[in-house]
């Protein structure tokens, strides 16, 4: 049996509104927000990256955890925003945590689906006997062109998770990954933004893929959309999970607590790790969890966890993900979200 | 140990000398030394400068100042202890004419400040904190005076009004110093809305980014006698105290035991006490340090800084003067010249030729020198012989 | 560059570790090699809570080279539960808004950079400890 035993989050305290980033564009902040299923996004203070954010979560994911970070055998950061295109991120996290030096660890990319590739990893190597413990983060600082669609929607935040053999919280009951090669969505090397196809992520890119996912891991599993209390898509707005979830016969109530991106965002590798953060901020023992990422590129990873008596003992041990993304916000003006996200810059 | 005088001052004025050159304000200040002493004999040259390499890409003060002042094959050294490297150089001239070894020592204070952006000053200013854990953090000079400030206020009341008249009293002595950078009057209610550096300290709370350099000659008691100097002024009492150099490591951040141990140290070695003391040059490199330090060295009671300085305790005219000068406030902050800067004041004031700032019957005066947040203090008692 | 610099700081800087004397089992962050109470040269690693209470702090507005991106911040003395006081910024707060006291707890973050290429250093940060 393996699964996670401990997990953490950290959101940046600022936020912009899609009417403010509209305004500057001359977009139609009713019609976006409509159409987006978004009103607000998290924005990365000029102190975070995608290292600071997995350090925090992670360290919140050790708390819950009880054990001790030298333990920790596997460390696996998934990220689009990486601090540096060349040296882990991995290091600094394994560092910070106290896990050095017996540790493996290598940097992720998958655009959103990094995160979970790490918890395949991650579960996959304790399930191997590899490791005794193995810590994913999902974390990103993702930047959206100024003007583009994707502003309105690319955030930051980081969900962390360890993974181990004894005292889950929630047990891994299987995975599947559904993939292919779909250019959807890139960022060239030395590009600061990224780009995408427009209408061709939404059919043969998110949905696709996430059906295709959905679909096999019921078929592996042989449990069906209502055999779940809770269910997470990844969420690039707050449209399109809830669109293919009520396709595919899922209900409200299973998506409540794991749906975040209006109010949020999309954070990219954080996403779907961050939805699975919030609700088992909330699931009781003994419920059924459907996990499916997508990362452009393009793949789906699904992932059925079902919670243990031992989930209500440990979560109160850091703080929800409810708790980091309803108090203490800041919202910001375009200008100063421009700068903090080094849209503006000083000359050298 | 010899008696030890100073038979020789020289100041330039201070400001922002963009004509002039690091090795040009030395030899200026230098040459007005000796012809003020009527001697160049110069045995050997101590140099205090803090950060010659960071605000001018120049190091090796021992070998530039004796080569530009015509001096070559004069035994000199350089000496750093931040803010207080010109007390330092003078602590060190006095050694060695007290120890016999020479008879005749230069010590010439200098920085060049301006040949660097204000950010960059900034940042070598920091220098003089601790490096990994203080100046790593963002923390500037103002920063860690602005809290020891909020500290001050927090425990003993002291408000915006007295920390502004620290630096009313010290620019309405600087009106009367012809060296000075700022020899203008200045309003409390001016200091209150300047430009917020760092809370509760205000641009006119901070002394400011200066060039300049200071010298003086120093020999034997009887050597001045034997020039018929007149008066003799001497030096009695030297001290010198260290202290964390991180202010966060203090028992109690308001204690500043590096000043406490100098000026114990030189008021002992002079056998005075700090109520025997005619006035005091004491270093404001922002207006809450003169209230740190007037209550440390004994002049009033802790807690009592601000309050005294409102009464005019402190003024030229009062009781205890304090920076008859226009202090580091006024007269502008050189770093490494501002130590040496304090002795050339006090030796005017007890020669009698402090013009319009004069403090009638002057006999004795103290220096008080520090560096960084308190974690170097050079202290030295002068007197008329 | 000051590469090796900052990484020698590392376990102090993204671990709080510090030292405290066999002797007279005072803490001292960062740690030292002789202890300045009793003398003693023998020193234990703990690690330090992050969490104390406000003692003194100013608002930087005048930054100094580095961190002029950053401006206005808040730095503080904080003392610690374990009963030390280290230096450091409090952000992910309103600095105008900070008080004498306030409760905060440490968080890891971006110090700043070595130009825009360079290395990125990291350290504990304070933050109101307002249980996010």
């Amino acid at each position: 049996m393996v699964g996670i035993i401990g997990y953490g989050t950290q959101i940046p305290r600022f936020r912009i509104k899609v009417e403010e980033i509209a305004k500057v564009w001359g977009a139609d902040p009713v019609a976006l927000k409509r159409g987006l299923n978004l009103n607000e996004k998290s924005v990365p203070a000029p102190d975070e990256d995608c290292a600071t954010l997995a350090v925090n979560a992670a360290r919140d994911a050790v708390k819950r955890a009880g054990i001790n970070p030298a333990e920790i055998g596997a460390v696996y950061v998934g990220s689009e925003s990486h601090p540096y295109a060349v040296k882990p991120t991995g290091t600094i996290v394994s560092e910070a945590l106290g896990a050095c030096p017996f540790v493996h660890t290598a940097d992720l990319e998958f655009a959103c689906k990094a995160g979970t590739e790490g918890m395949f990893i991650a579960l996959q190597l304790v399930k191997a006997g590899a490791v005794k413990y193995a810590l994913a983060v999902g974390a990103d600082t993702s930047q959206g062109a100024p003007g583009d669609a994707l502003e309105y929607s690319a955030s930051a935040g980081a969900a962390a998770f360890v993974m181990g053999a004894d005292n889950l919280v929630a047990e891994l009951v299987d995975t599947h990954a559904y993939m292919t090669d779909t250019p959807d969505f890139w960022r060239r090397e030395h590009a600061h933004y990224p780009e995408h196809g427009g209408r061709f992520t939404g059919e043969p890119a998110y949905k696709k893929h996430i059906t295709g996912a959905v679909n096999a891991i019921l078929d592996k599993t042989g449990l069906k959309p209502s055999d779940f209390n809770y269910m997470i898509f990844h969420q690039p707005n707050g449209k399109f999970p809830v669109q293919v979830a009520k396709k595919m016969g899922f209900t409200e109530p299973q998506y409540r607590y794991g749906l975040l991106t209006p109010t949020l965002g999309n954070t990219y590798s954080g996403s779907s790790p961050m939805g699975l953060a919030a609700t088992l901020d909330e699931a009781g023992p003994d419920e059924l969890i459907l996990l499916v990422s997508y990362g452009s590129g393009a793949g789906s990873d699904a992932f059925v966890f079902k919670t243990t008596e031992r989930l209500p003992e440990i979560r109160d041990l850091a703080p929800k993900v409810k708790k980091q993304l309803d108090t203490n916000k800041t919202y910001l003006e375009y200008g100063a979200y421009a700068k903090f996200r080094r849209k503006i810059l000083k000359p050298e | 140990m010899r008696e030890v005088a100073i038979i020789g001052i020289g100041m330039i004025r201070f400001g922002e000398l963009w004509e002039k050159s690091l090795r040009d304000m030395c030899v200026e200040a230098s040459l007005n030394c000796f012809k003020d002493a009527g001697t160049d004999r110069v045995d050997s040259i101590t140099v205090g400068c803090m950060s010659s390499g960071l605000f001018t890409g120049q190091e090796h003060l021992s070998s530039l100042v004796p080569d530009y002042l015509g001096k070559i094959n004069t035994p000199a050294s350089r000496v750093e202890s931040a803010c207080a490297s010109g007390g330092l150089a003078v602590r060190t001239a006095f050694l060695e004419v007290a120890s016999g070894i020479s008879d005749y020592a230069l010590a010439v204070g200098v920085e060049k400040m301006t040949d660097v952006s204000v950010n960059e000053a900034t940042y070598a200013l920091a220098t003089a904190s601790d490096r990994d854990y203080e100046a790593f953090h963002g923390i500037t000079f103002p920063g860690l005076y602005a809290m020891l400030a909020k500290a001050h206020m927090d425990r003993y009341g002291t408000t915006r009004e007295q920390l502004a008249e620290v630096a009313v009293k010290n620019h309405a002595n600087g009106v009367l110093n012809p060296y000075a950078q700022f020899p203008f009057p200045v309003t409390r209610e001016t200091v209150m809305n300047s430009t917020m550096i760092a809370d509760p300290l205000r641009l006119l709370d901070c002394s400011p980014i200066t060039d300049g350099a200071a010298a003086v000659l120093l020999t034997t008691e009887t050597e001045a006698k034997r020039l018929k100097k007149n008066p003799v002024v001497g030096i009695t009492g030297i001290g010198m105290g260290t202290d964390t150099i991180a202010l966060s490591q203090r028992k109690d951040i308001l204690r500043l035991d590096a000043i406490d141990h100098a000026v114990r140290r030189a008021l002992k070695m002079a056998g005075k006490k700090i109520g025997d003391i005619d006035f005091a040059e004491v270093h404001d490199c922002f207006t809450i340090a003169e209230i740190l330090v007037v209550e440390t060295m004994g002049i009033v009671d802790q807690g009592k800084g601000g309050p005294a300085t409102i009464d005019g305790l402190t003024a030229l005219t009062g009781k205890f003067p304090v920076n008859p000068s226009g202090g580091l406030k006024a007269k502008g902050h050189p770093v490494g010249a501002s130590g040496v800067a304090q002795i050339c004041e006090a030796v005017e004031q007890l020669r009698g030729n402090a013009g319009k700032r004069q403090i009638d019957n002057a006999r004795s005066g103290i220096t008080q020198n520090m560096g960084g947040s308190g974690g170097s203090c050079v202290c030295h008692v002068l007197e008329v012989k | 560059m000051n590469v090796p610099k900052h990484w020698r700081e590392s376990p102090q800087r993204y671990r709080m570790e510090a030292g405290k004397c066999r002797k007279c089992e005072r803490i001292f962050f960062p740690g030292r090699l002789v202890c300045p109470e009793c003398g003693h040269t023998g020193f234990d690693m703990v690690k330090l809570s992050g969490k104390g209470k406000l003692h003194t702090f100013t608002v930087i507005r005048t930054a100094p080279s580095g961190f002029t991106d950053f401006a206005p911040y808040a730095v503080g003395i904080v003392e610690l539960d374990e009963g030390i006081r280290i230096l450091g910024q409090i952000t992910d707060c309103d600095p105008d808004s900070l008080q004498t006291g306030d409760r905060l707890t440490s968080k890891f973050r971006r110090m700043n950079d070595e130009g825009k290429t360079g290395m990125i250093m990291y350290s504990y940060k304070f933050v109101p400890d307002n249980g996010i």
